[in-house]
């Protein structure tokens, strides 16, 4: 999280899911204390591994934390959502199972050219989608809502009705934790994207471009951008970002389910960008908000389950408190809060500050 | 409440982050009385009609309203209507699918059985009433703008407003609409309605105004009796300058001479919204495109930038041939275009002023090599500097920056990529008095710099006293070009008319 540039705009987005996090922390803090306990233990594969909800909520949130950031920039750019992430993302661990047992051999090399492959294919699948939505000028969800509704279909065509197994040390290294390191693997993808992305943003200018696009297309070309160019690049990097969240989703499991891979993550993903105060209708963005946003709902969603709430329960459970961080952050109840804020401490304006001097 | 007064606002005061939009503001509004809220874009007029309106809630001071005892107090523009405060915005918010008659009476018509037969009868009335040349049951969008704010006056005062806010009412309209939308004015200030008039136009204001209100930088002037203040006096107390300065408006004139290099040339260029047409343009001189709106100037000046679809032509850049078919490859020549439509085609609303500034520098430069922070933002400094530019700070997003200073943003954008040639399409309209002059010898000065320079503007007198040579345009093609002495209003209108060049 980029604390350290005071842009005082910037806060203003994270407070609501900061302090949405707090509340959380605060409960389960009053509710039962040894929720934060952080434990070792000798897992099956004999690796010492950190335990504890902490660490699980880390850890399962990371395909969502990944989409989440890809699906940040295609929102920015375009001012709508791409809701076929989860079931590309099943047409990318089918290509990725495929390529590995075509090769025979799980080996480190093999791993590496599979998901290279498993990343063009996903790549090629969102550009289908970016081409609708930028050159055919198609509302994002109507244009993805076509591979949304086929692409599983298509995963299963390249893989049978079949889910295989995977049994490879590299493969549970990179679902589960690597020999010798105490962390979850899923958890260094997460950094390696967000640093990959922060890189991307340092070196180039690309987050001014997406913004400029974002917020107005037209002057953004008589800026001389390339509109649709941009949006492609949005969408070029949500596919790597859905290939690698199928990495771990596969790799985790050491088997391939088309049927249930990152099922129902797009919905999911959207509402990390929204919780992370990013607004859905494109323009500026925070990736650090919708990670964030994807940390809160995986907090959430185990935080119920800690207090034994029935999984047929957790999602209603989990609609309430959504709603209400939500509806905290619509522009509404910001601007009332403001205003409260400005009465209880008003800040004097210096004397004559504003006139000729 | 003093008899004859309907409104009075007494030390308004409201701050938005890091500025005192209005400071200690009094206003005062009789009964039957044509009141013009003048002052510089930024001055505070639309901050005081919102407070008024409820939009914003003011920090400090007291709004009394005739028949409403003790302060009134107004949260929302609902409320302000039912207190008998209305407000005829520049852009028709009525239904333009709906009737006249509909438009008319829409939400207030009460229980769940409407007789519009009768409402129509009663809508004629009005109409007839009011002398509104328009038909109970014909369609909104299919009567003229001025007869739809026309319209939307009539509504308000049926509700039995006492104060109506007209809020750049004329911008839009020829002067016959005008005309006709005035006699609408004075027939209600004769039934006793107030009227805060917003405008822009100085010689409106001295046709159909009482009295005069001046804000500058949120604070009040003073009040004054239309007939005790001369037009240049109302623009120096806008400016807050001295009348020497308005001289120098006089005097700018000279321009200085352009050289014999040519820097732009095209040969039958044209677009998807052009004829094809020949133009050319020398270093250091400043030429305009003048014609009325619809003739085709703004979509020639787009085409030589490339924004719409470039369909034939051959461009030449100081001698050399180019390809110019998008906006792109005309940045890179060092070609600028300010264009006419500033919040649709040049602001980036939720960015900074900083990120407005630096945007096509920042795209000339190419996407892999961006501007560091520092150095955006001592370009944004200088330019805010140089320019003049009234924000907060450099990173208030664009958008709450008042018309003008938004228009200096993006001047500044261009600036920074120090272009050969600069096209500015309506570089000052919607812009006060003072920033106009600002603008205009700006130009002025870049020309001497050796920038070339297209200016177009709808006031006439402004490009005969920036300009060295004037495109006329007719029906989207070129029908005149004049230079020297041929420049003054009777030959530029002889021309745009079409009278032959008869002498």
């Amino acid at each position: 999280m980029k604390q350290n540039r005071k842009t005082s705009s910037g806060l203003g987005q994270l407070l609501i899911p900061l302090v949405a996090l707090g509340i959380l922390i605060v409960f389960n803090i009053f509710r039962d204390i040894s929720f934060f306990s952080i434990g070792m233990r000798v897992n099956n594969a004999g690796n010492i591994v950190l335990t504890g909800n902490l660490i699980s909520i880390i850890d399962s949130a990371s395909e969502l934390a990944i989409i989440a950031m890809g699906m940040t920039l295609v929102t920015a750019a375009c001012g709508g959502q791409d809701i076929s992430v989860g079931a590309v993302g099943a047409i990318a661990g089918a290509v990725f199972v495929k390529v590995l047992q075509g090769m025979g051999a799980i080996t480190i090399g093999s791993v590496i050219l599979a998901f290279v492959l498993c990343c063009l294919a996903t790549i090629v699948f969102k550009l289908f989608n970016g081409t609708l939505v930028a050159v055919f000028k198609i509302q994002p969800m109507i244009a993805t809502l076509i591979l949304y509704s086929c692409a599983r279909s298509i995963a299963y065509w390249i893989n049978g009705d079949a889910t295989p197994q995977l049994k490879s040390s590299i493969i549970s290294s990179i679902g589960k934790t690597i020999p010798g390191i105490p962390v979850p693997t899923p958890i260094f993808a997460v950094i390696l994207v967000g640093l990959l992305l922060f890189l991307i943003f340092k070196f180039t200018s690309l987050r001014l471009y997406i913004q400029s696009v974002g917020i107005n297309q037209g002057a953004a070309r008589l800026n001389g951008m390339n509109p649709i160019m941009i949006k492609l690049i949005c969408f070029i990097l949500l596919g790597v970002c859905v290939s690698v969240a199928s990495l771990i989703g596969v790799c985790r499991l050491g088997q391939l389910n088309h049927k249930t891979l990152l099922v129902d993550i797009e919905m999911d993903a959207i509402l990390a960008v929204a919780i992370g105060g990013n607004s859905l209708g494109g323009g500026r963005f925070k990736l650090s908000g919708s990670i964030l946003g994807a940390y809160i709902i995986q907090m959430l969603t185990t935080t119920l389950y800690a207090m034994n709430v029935a999984p047929v329960n957790v999602k209603a459970y989990k609609a309430i408190v959504i709603i209400i961080i939500v509806v905290a952050g619509s522009p509404v109840v910001k601007n009332k809060l403001t205003a409260l804020w400005k009465r209880l401490r008003p800040v004097p304006v210096p004397e004559g500050a504003e006139k000729e001097g | 409440m003093e008899d004859g007064i309907v409104l009075t606002m007494r030390g308004i005061s409201i701050s938005f982050p890091g500025v005192k939009a209005l400071n200690n503001v009094d206003f005062t509004l009789r009964k039957g009385e044509i009141h013009a809220l003048m002052g510089e874009n930024g001055a505070g007029k639309s901050t005081l009609i919102k407070v008024l309106t409820g939009v914003y809630e003011k920090d400090a001071g007291s709004i009394c309203i005739e028949g409403c005892p003790g302060e009134a107090h107004i949260h929302s523009p609902q409320q302000a209507q039912n207190i008998g405060i209305s407000t005829v915005y520049q852009e028709i918010t009525l239904c333009p699918n709906l009737t006249v008659a509909e438009n008319l009476f829409i939400g207030r018509t009460g229980g769940s059985v409407v007789h519009w037969k009768e409402y129509e009868k009663r809508a004629t009335e009005i109409l007839e009433n009011l002398g509104i040349p328009a038909r109970a049951k014909q369609e909104l969008s299919r009567c003229s703008l001025a007869v739809q704010q026309m319209v939307a006056i009539a509504r308000a005062v049926d509700m039995n407003c006492k104060v109506l806010i007209l809020d750049e009412p004329t911008s839009s309209l020829d002067d016959k609409e005008v005309a006709m939308l005035f006699r609408l004015m004075r027939d209600l200030k004769a039934r006793g309605v107030g009227i805060i008039f917003v405008t822009h136009f100085l010689e409106q204001v001295y046709e159909v105004s009482d009295r005069i209100t001046v804000l500058r930088n949120g604070e009040l002037v003073g009040e004054y009796p239309v007939s005790q203040l001369p037009q240049v006096e109302l623009v120096a107390k806008m400016m807050g300058k001295s009348l020497d300065d308005l001289a120098e408006l006089e005097r700018i004139g000279q321009k200085s001479a352009a050289s014999e290099e040519t820097v732009y040339e095209a040969e039958d260029l044209s677009s998807s919204e052009c004829r094809p047409f020949d133009f050319s343009i020398r270093r250091g001189e400043v030429n305009g495109f003048t014609g009325l709106l619809g003739s085709g100037r703004s979509e020639s000046v787009r085409a030589i930038f490339g924004a719409d679809q470039v369909t034939g032509g051959q461009i030449r850049m100081n001698g050399k041939s180019v390809r110019i078919s998008k906006p792109h490859d005309a940045i890179r020549n060092g070609i600028g275009y300010l264009p006419e439509n500033r919040r649709r085609d040049g602001i980036i609303a939720d960015l900074s002023v900083r990120e407005n500034i630096i945007l096509a520098l920042q795209v000339i430069r190419g996407m892999n090599h961006p501007i560091s922070r520092a150095d955006a933002e001592a370009f944004a400094d200088e330019y805010i500097e140089a320019l003049q530019i009234k924000t907060a700070s450099k990173e208030t997003p664009i958008r709450s920056l008042s018309g003008g200073n938004q228009q200096k943003v993006i001047l500044a954008r261009w600036l920074l990529t120090h272009p050969q040639y600069l096209i500015l399409d309506e570089p000052t309209r919607g812009i006060d008095v003072g920033t106009k002059l600002e603008i205009q010898k700006l130009v002025l000065k870049l020309a001497e710099e050796g920038m070339s320079i297209t200016f177009i503007s709808s006031e006439i007198e402004e490009m005969l006293r920036t300009c060295s040579r004037l495109i006329v345009m007719r029906d989207r093609k070129i029908v005149g070009e004049l230079t020297g002495d041929d420049l003054t209003q009777a030959q530029v209108m002889k021309t745009i008319a079409g009278g032959e060049q008869a002498e």
